[in-house]
């Protein structure tokens, strides 16, 4: 499953739409709204995307993970909107055989969204907000 | 054109229409969009991208591309 949506999701939901008989393993990572940033407070983050690139870009990293670490099935689920302290931004779920290739192929994909998914976070603290400086791929 | 996050407040336009003429490259528009937005002078640290997938700047563009400029991505 891929999926972008400003909803909030629970990773029960994503693991149980993840699973099949033949995994031994899931890793699952979870990026959630931290408090601070270069030592400023956060109060909360605002998060863009550009919906269909980014569909056809995660679409395309699960794919090379899958081909890649030999691993049964890749999730993905990406919210944007508003997003306070502790909120849930995006989650991966990886089901694999064995735990070795789950979980390089976890760090595979959580990489690559941060260089090629055309998503931005904006941080809004009590001086002002700012966009988060990406690193150029 | 589609300009996101920093480029899009920036211009304070998130979708425009341009005419280009048949057969320019990616980097010829941007130079024309940096003569249209001279706001837009970080091009070290802008992305495009044609279709949903990223571009050199040596592309030819066709009729009905739909390009876009953004700066280096933060999600995740």
């Amino acid at each position: 499953m891929i999926e972008i949506r400003r909803e909030d999701f629970s990773v029960d939901e994503v693991v149980e739409g993840l699973l099949t008989d033949r995994m031994g393993a899931v890793v699952t990572f979870v990026g959630v709204v931290r408090d601070s940033s270069n030592g400023k407070p956060v109060d909360h983050i605002e998060i863009e995307v550009y919906e269909e690139m980014a569909y056809k870009q995660l679409e395309a990293i699960r794919d090379e993970a899958i081909e890649n670490f030999g691993v049964e099935e890749v999730s993905v689920i990406h919210r944007y909107g508003v997003l306070n302290v502790s909120e849930n931004i995006m989650m991966i779920a990886v089901g694999a055989a064995h735990r070795g290739e789950a979980f390089e192929a976890c760090r595979y994909v959580i990489d690559n969204i941060k260089k090629r998914v055309p998503i931005w976070k904006k941080e809004v603290t009590p001086d002002g907000e700012s966009w988060v400086e990406g690193e150029k791929p | 054109m589609l300009y996101f996050a920093s480029f899009r407040e920036l211009l304070g336009v998130g979708n425009e229409d341009l005419q280009i003429p048949s057969g320019s490259t990616v980097g010829a528009v941007l130079e024309r969009i940096k003569k249209v937005h001279s706001e837009l002078t970080e091009t070290e640290k802008m992305l495009v991208a044609v279709n949903g997938s990223f571009v050199e700047s040596g592309l030819l563009l066709n009729d009905g591309d739909v390009v876009a400029f953004f700066p280096p991505v933060s999600g995740g």
